[in-house]
């Protein structure tokens, strides 16, 4: 049975370079086809594309720096947007409190949001892909290990645990906690949160793999073991890990999002869009709705883009799940 | 059978205990518990003394059989932001989060449920692809927008329902509810739908998937031979089949509701646990955090013991390859 | 002659998929009399059990039948309104699946699934319903059936399983029963019991049997007659003894050939070359045409039709009666 199944990626495959040929056959291939069918996945790439742009170039876009306090003025403050009729160029969605451009608040919100996204999710599939080769290739005592620790935590939302590890991280470092280091503290928290799902799927495919031909083949030629793994086994769960990244991307936004309104996330002096929905959250009963609409629109057009794109890149890969 | 639920209670508490040290660690290592009972002018030499009362200086190993024990009674130590012991306040705030947390539940079964077959049995039908278009939002729209959303809409704008509080409760003993009066239900209303939203659209999806495979099995094919209604079909045979699985997922999420209901009840102000546990996040009070990780995982321990139970005696087939198995 | 239970003329049965429509019956006509077993017999793909499930009104989506007729009894019941098919289902038409370790509900007692179907094709009240459900399970040889009665699928053996299958499939005494290879998935030495117990019902109540399978050895055994079915047609008909010892289509002859015997044992058993097409590939002319031995230029173009040949009926250009066989 097994001799009948070709590694996708032999020795000699290993070394051909992801070059030209790689994409002539991304264009032919039925993922391909599949995402030029489906309209509705078109746009949600393009509109995450979008998102991501107007992050990178935030600086240019915006009215204003909205973290320089030298240029918000006070007397510009809870200006309501541009189509109102109390509207001010150039304040296209309006201003808070604090005379700030909601519009530029906004894009440099989104900066944060997708880095800590970005990050966490990195961090998270490092962590997961890390523990889930060792649990499957050496098996045993370290693997039973892992497993149960993912096990446990699989129970537990991963907000609640993000909560904890940001609660620990404030009281370990107290006032030594400024914007830079809350943002690693939410990307640890994230990564933590959201490891298990690829350590799980690492573990399975490593299980199956290390007992074949080939694997065995490579041991003989002496190659060390994470070589092996690195060079050999990682590269058939690409499919797999790049799905549950993409959904766990939307997920760690949301995370991110939700700590950052409950005031544990990051703080108003560097908002993400959570911090914006926050702040804005408190203006809404004085009827000052784009405070906390903008906000609020660009995180849920984010998750839903990011979300959509995820559900057709698991249906693409997995023909089996509608 | 009974082998069997003894191995899950083991696991159980295997799983407590893991919990606990991560509790003790925190409470232990993160927090200060001297801070907890001197106040800022108290003397080093005073410092130390409390240390040496409280037994800081002994072998951690005992001091965690002590915080286990201590822990077993309930006894969480003192919140540094109120001064009380940490078990009055969550006895206090418990009634609240679980009240909101079951209405919650009970909103994202009975709509969850009735969705999910629908859209199972009419798929090609405009409701049920609106459905399934609602359930891609629910998923993508994060608990505490809906929650701004509701209150905007229902609050502000129409003035119909409270948008914060639990409104006028009863007390029944230590418990207090807010069933049984007029604005405590409606205050209710709110935060339920917030709660419930995305475990409802957790459970249509499940449902659906769940019901489109039953439908698929040869047993259907073969009732579908034999005769039986369309109805019989579709409400008794696949629908059974169907909530096996959904049950057990639908039970097992009931922690997870409780652990959400942070977010709800920091939006609507809802004085349960969750808003506790928040308040405890943002002003660094460890007691509270550690004693919540450890009540939260009580409560997610023995739910998950009681669904597996549950699900043996629900469907007959794991029955018999647990008593075989034991 | 008397009505026969089962009539079927020019049956045909199409798939219509995204790149094409797909024939998987095409023209398919034959008869079965009250208390008789015919043998449908091929490959897999065939259009074997596509021919039983379009009998019984079961091809969905997108599958429908396109052409032809059946009639049960004299009473024409393809495109009956869904209702009304339902009923002839399980009361007049049984059908009895392969594999009947997935043919039961297994949340359900045995015993409610038999009383819920006698009860939704008679008038029997719940306690008469039982008392017949446990004299099925004695007559399909249950032992104890009045306490097996209670139990759940997963208590009972696979051939057992498939006893309670054939009692679901008789409770409403049927005049037909489809046996949809019901022994390919049972042991070998469960499997002739099966045979013996659809055979003695079929006999006993003078129900008329389809039996589906692609054992030929059981075809042999049972059956007073048998269809040769090959890539959705039917390419012989005709009493059992016949065909076997006298095998006319080439497809049939290689089919016989695959028969082992005790008798001949020097001969080597004949294999036939290549595979059947698959359903988007059927090729012009005779299907068999690209594995046939004899063929000639006229299968390549013509499609055969059946021709009556003594007892046997055959659709092969060797039997036309316009051309002397040649090669």
């Amino acid at each position: 049975m097994s001799d009948a199944v070709v590694p996708h990626r032999s020795e000699e495959g290993a070394q051909a370079p992801p070059g030209a040929g790689w994409f002539r056959r991304a264009l032919d291939s039925d993922i391909f086809y599949s995402f030029r069918r489906s309209k509705m996945t078109m746009a949600a790439a393009i509109v995450t594309l979008l998102f991501f742009l107007l992050a990178i170039f935030a600086p240019l876009l915006s009215a204003q720096n909205p973290f320089d306090p030298a240029q918000l003025q006070l007397m510009n403050s809870r200006i309501p947007p541009l189509w109102t009729a109390d509207g001010q160029s150039p304040f296209l969605l309006g201003t808070d409190e604090q005379g700030r451009d909601v519009f530029s608040a906004i894009l440099y919100g989104l900066r944060v949001s997708l880095a800590v996204g970005v990050a966490g999710v990195v961090f998270a599939g490092a962590l997961g892909i890390a523990l889930g080769l060792i649990a499957g290739y050496f098996g045993g005592a370290i693997d039973s290990l892992i497993m149960r620790i993912a096990d446990v935590q699989l129970t537990f939302p991963a907000i609640l645990i993000a909560l904890l590890v940001n609660g620990v991280a404030k009281s370990l470092l107290g006032n030594r906690l400024d914007e830079t280091s809350t943002l690693g503290v939410l990307v640890i928290a994230i990564g933590l949160s959201f490891w298990v799902q690829y350590a799980r799927t690492v573990r399975g495919s490593v299980m199956v793999e290390k007992n074949r031909d080939y694997v065995a083949a490579a041991q003989l030629i002496g190659l060390p073991a994470p070589t092996i793994m690195l060079r050999h086994v990682l590269p058939n769960t690409m499919g797999p890990i790049l799905v549950i990244a993409t959904i766990n991307l939307a997920l760690a936004i949301i995370t991110e999002a939700t700590l950052s309104f409950l005031g544990a996330g990051m703080p108003d002096t560097m908002p993400s869009l959570g911090t914006l929905i926050r702040i804005g959250n408190n203006y809404l009963f004085a009827g000052e709705w784009w405070i906390v609409a903008f906000p609020g629109i660009a995180l849920a057009g984010l998750i839903l883009s990011i979300n959509l794109l995820g559900d057709w890149l698991r249906d693409a890969l997995n023909p089996k799940l509608r | 059978m009974l082998a069997f639920t003894l191995r899950r209670a083991l696991q159980a508490i295997g799983v407590m205990i893991a919990v606990g040290v991560i509790s003790f660690a925190m409470f232990r290592f993160a927090g200060d518990p001297v801070s907890q009972i001197v106040s800022i002018d108290t003397s080093a030499a005073e410092r130390a003394s409390i240390r040496q009362s409280l037994g800081l200086d002994d072998p951690v190993l005992v001091q965690f059989g002590r915080y286990f024990i201590n822990a077993a009674q309930f006894k969480f130590g003192v919140s540094y932001q109120f001064r009380l012991p940490v078990a009055d306040l969550l006895k206090e705030r418990l009634p609240a989060t679980l009240e909101l947390a079951v209405c919650a539940t009970i909103l994202a079964m009975v709509f969850g449920i009735l969705m999910g077959v629908y859209s199972a049995l009419r798929r090609d039908t405009v409701l049920a692809k609106l459905f399934q278009a609602v359930s891609l939002v629910g998923i993508s729209l994060p608990t505490f927008l809906i929650g701004i959303l509701l209150i905007y809409l229902f609050a502000v704008t129409l003035g119909w329902l409270p948008s914060f509080g639990r409104g006028q409760v009863v007390k029944l003993g230590w418990w207090t509810t807010g069933l049984l009066t007029l604005s405590g239900l409606k205050a209710l209303i709110l935060p339920s739908i917030t709660l419930g939203l995305f475990q409802m659209t957790l459970i249509m999806r499940l449902v659906r998937a769940e019901m489109l495979e039953v439908l698929r099995t040869d047993y259907i094919r073969f009732a579908r031979a034999r005769g039986l209604t369309t109805r019989a079909i579709h409400f008794g045979h696949a629908l059974k089949n169907t909530l096996v699985p959904v049950i057990t997922v639908a039970g097992l999420q009931f922690g997870s509701v409780i652990a959400f209901s942070i977010i709800t009840e920091t939006v609507f102000q809802w004085p349960g646990m969750g808003l506790l546990f928040v308040q405890a996040v943002q002003n660094v009070d460890i007691p509270i955090m550690a004693a919540y990780l450890l009540m939260v995982s009580l409560i997610f321990v023995t739910i998950n013991l009681v669904v597996d139970i549950l699900y043996t005696v629900v469907d007959p087939r794991l029955r018999a390859t647990v008593s075989r198995a034991s | 002659m008397t009505q026969p239970v089962l009539s079927v003329r020019d049956l045909e049965v199409e798939f219509v998929t995204r790149r094409a429509v797909l024939h998987a019956i095409n023209g398919v006509s034959f008869d079965i009399a009250k208390g008789e077993v015919l043998g449908v017999v091929g490959e897999s793909g065939a259009g074997k059990s596509v021919t039983g499930l379009a009998v019984i009104g079961l091809i969905d989506p997108p599958g429908r039948i396109s052409a032809g007729q059946i009639e049960l009894s004299g009473m024409r019941i393809d495109h009956l309104p869904p209702e009304e098919i339902r009923r002839i289902r399980g009361k007049r038409i049984g059908m009895i699946f392969q594999d009947p370790l997935t043919s039961l509900n297994p949340l359900y007692r045995i015993g409610d699934q038999i009383i819920e179907t006698i009860r939704t094709h008679t008038n029997l009240g719940e306690s008469a319903a039982r008392k017949r459900a446990i004299d099925l399970l004695a007559e399909v040889g249950i032992p104890a059936p009045e306490k097996r009665i209670d139990g759940y699928p997963h208590e009972f053996s696979g051939g057992m399983r498939q006893r309670v299958v054939i009692a679901l499939a008789i409770c409403a005494e049927p005049e037909l029963i489809i046996a949809d290879e019901p022994t390919t998935a049972l042991d070998v030495s469960v499997q002739a019991q099966i045979i013996a117990l659809i055979k003695r019902l079929g006999r006993d109540h003078g129900t008329a049997v389809m039996l589906v399978t692609h054992d030929m050895g059981v075809i042999a055994e049972t059956c007073d007659r048998v269809a040769v079915m090959y890539s959705g047609r039917i390419a012989e008909i005709g009493p059992v003894q016949d065909v076997v010892r006298n095998p006319l289509h080439p497809y049939a002859k290689g089919l016989m050939g695959a028969i082992p015997t005790l008798a001949g044992e020097d001969k080597r058993l004949v294999q036939i070359p290549g595979s059947m097409p698959r359903l988007s590939a059927i090729p012009p002319g005779c299907p068999f045409n690209p594995r046939c031995a004899f063929v000639f230029d006229r299968c390549r173009v013509e499609r055969p039709e059946p021709v009556k040949h003594g007892t046997q009926a055959v659709a092969c250009h060797l039997f036309a009666p316009a051309t002397e066989s040649a090669a």
